[in-house]
């Protein structure tokens, strides 16, 4: 071994101890992370598994399809399942094309000033308010002030303030993850800014648009609180025929057998969670199917 | 401030002037001018090299004939740009039908995510133009000005980010050409692509000078030296130097515009 290679040995040696000792470092990093990564999944899959092992077997054909009947002890749970179903198309039908208008504004025509500045505020502090809050607020303006009464047409309302402000931040963010390349080449073509986003901008923003309406309506479908002053009928044996209607709704009506009705049987309880939950989840996976194909598509 | 360069070429005689350029000042929002009193005659049917280096002005210059510089940060333009004797800056200019007479393809070959025939009919489709038969025309037509059309006449349904490099900005110059425009804007089409797609692209250009106005900003001295019919040096928003292309890369009469050409700074 001549003098030079021992020379060149002597650094890689320490450098060497310091080395493994910053591999242990990692490993003892990698094996926390990996723990919190793990923790975060357990809940939803004990969730899930608690849920459907107990509550599969109360679900039949007559628990979907049948009114509930001995104080809602016995029967089905139908009228529940036609209000969250109403209630949530009614929240899609008003907040969608407010929340994807307001981010067609935002993202594409506004300029950034302080009018701008006080909207995006607006819509952080909006998406920060306690659920409950937005029930009374609903109960305030739309159920007393407007006098719509307690009605689809209230709580679709109310839950629509709600999840208008999910809405705009994901819509405005798809908007914005388009290349500004297309928007000046369709403008270089002779386009105008509308034709720019009709044509070229919204097509390539909508499955990031769709991601985000379905996470914020399938936020609205699982709300207790909004509802509770606004919609939701404590027992309601009959389907709305209008939307001035009250309405039964799946997270209020199970709050209200699992803590207000004494003799109620366990399996009805879980069976009325087993269909709320695979609601707002079957929602979920549309979205990361949505999701995931228009990934594949993409060419930007 | 008025630049004392010439405003027009030397042997501009028996030459159609396009477009005039007088006095033209464009200033930023951040306080930079861009292009300080610049006066130009464009001549019809010839290539117009816009040369120099960055930040002289150049692609400024290209964005402010087709008005794209509206969607930028732009505070302040002063002087006239004519086209066909009409001042485009004026407010009453229609951009729409502005853009569609002038034709632009930029430095990366932006396709749009769409198939190669609808990048073509995109610019047709935007007017309500909706003829089949009159469209096929348009996007074949279009195909071979651009020494594409034997390339992808068999795969005009695929994506048109399936393309290579070269094929893209040939495309993204067809797309230009679909809406038949009068002027032609590049702003450094090739500086993405390698010699042989350069070669295609100049050799194109050279063809469509026969029928349109083109403005190049070349992405180097040697192209600029290959294609220019007419040629400005530009230098910090100035215009140093304008003259017929083999002057100016052989005898340049300014030093400014020697030393660049010669390559002592760039």
């Amino acid at each position: 071994m001549t003098a030079d290679m021992n020379a060149s040995l002597g650094p890689q040696k320490t450098a060497g101890v310091s080395a493994s000792r910053r591999k242990r470092i990692e490993r003892l990093g990698f094996a926390g992370m990996s723990l919190a990564a793990l923790l975060t999944v357990a809940p939803i899959v004990l969730i899930v598994v608690h849920i459907y092992s107990n509550g599969l077997p109360a679900i039949s054909w007559e628990f979907l399809t049948a009114i509930p009947r001995d104080g809602m002890r016995a029967g089905g749970i139908l009228p529940a399942i036609v209000g969250t179903f109403w209630l949530t198309l009614g929240t899609a039908v008003i907040a969608v094309p407010l929340g994807v208008g307001a981010a067609i504004y935002l993202a594409e025509y506004a300029a950034d000033n302080r009018w701008t500045r006080t909207i995006r505020i607006a819509i952080i502090n909006l998406a920060g308010i306690p659920s409950v809050v937005y029930g009374l607020f609903g109960l305030g303006l739309f159920v007393l002030f407007l006098q719509f009464g307690t009605s689809l047409l209230a709580g679709s309302l109310t839950l629509a303030i709600m999840t208008i402000p999910v809405i705009i931040s994901t819509a405005e963010e798809a908007l914005r993850a388009v290349p500004n390349s297309f928007r000046v080449v369709s403008v270089s073509l002779g386009g105008t800014q509308w034709q720019t986003i009709r044509k070229v901008v919204l097509p390539q923003a909508l499955p990031g648009i769709l991601t985000g309406v379905i996470l914020g309506l399938e936020r609205a479908a699982g709300e207790t609180a909004p509802i509770l002053f606004t919609v939701a009928a404590f027992f309601l044996p009959r389907l709305p025929h209008s939307i001035f209607d009250a309405s039964m709704a799946l997270p209020y009506h199970l709050f209200v057998i699992s803590t207000q009705v004494p003799g109620m049987p366990i399996r009805i309880q879980y069976g009325t969670a087993v269909v709320l939950l695979t609601f707002v989840l079957g929602m979920n996976v549309i979205a990361t199917i949505i999701r995931s194909r228009a990934r594949a598509r993409r060419q930007w | 401030m008025v630049n004392a360069a010439p405003a027009l070429p030397v042997d501009h005689a028996d030459r159609v002037i396009k477009i005039k350029i007088e006095g033209l000042s464009v200033s930023y929002s951040d306080g930079t001018e861009s292009l300080s009193g610049i006066s130009l005659l464009i001549p019809d049917r010839a290539i117009t090299v816009l040369f120099g280096p960055a930040g002289g002005g150049k692609s400024t210059l290209l964005r402010t004939i087709n008005r794209l510089n509206d969607l930028a940060d732009v505070v302040e333009v002063r002087g006239r740009v004519l086209l066909d004797g009409e001042d485009v800056l004026s407010p009453k200019t229609d951009v729409i039908s502005l853009r569609r007479k002038v034709g632009m393809v930029f430095a990366r070959p932006v396709v749009l995510p769409m198939s190669i025939r609808r990048n073509l009919t995109y610019g047709l489709e935007l007017s309500g133009d909706r003829d089949e038969t009159s469209m096929d025309e348009a996007v074949e037509r279009s195909l071979r000005a651009a020494a594409l059309w034997d390339e992808v006449q068999d795969r005009l349904d695929e994506p048109a980010v399936s393309l290579s490099g070269g094929q893209q900005q040939r495309l993204c110059l067809a797309r230009a050409l679909v809406l038949q425009p009068e002027v032609i804007l590049l702003d450094e089409p090739t500086s993405g692509l390698d010699p042989i797609s350069t070669g295609k692209v100049e050799t194109s250009l050279t063809q469509l000078k026969q029928d349109y106005t083109i403005v190049l900003v070349p992405h180097s001295v040697q192209q600029a030296a290959r294609t220019a019919d007419y040629a400005a040096f530009f230098l910090g928003g100035e215009l140093i130097e304008y003259s017929p292309g083999r002057q100016i890369f052989t005898n340049p009469t300014d030093q400014r515009t020697e030393d660049y050409v010669e390559g002592r700074f760039g």
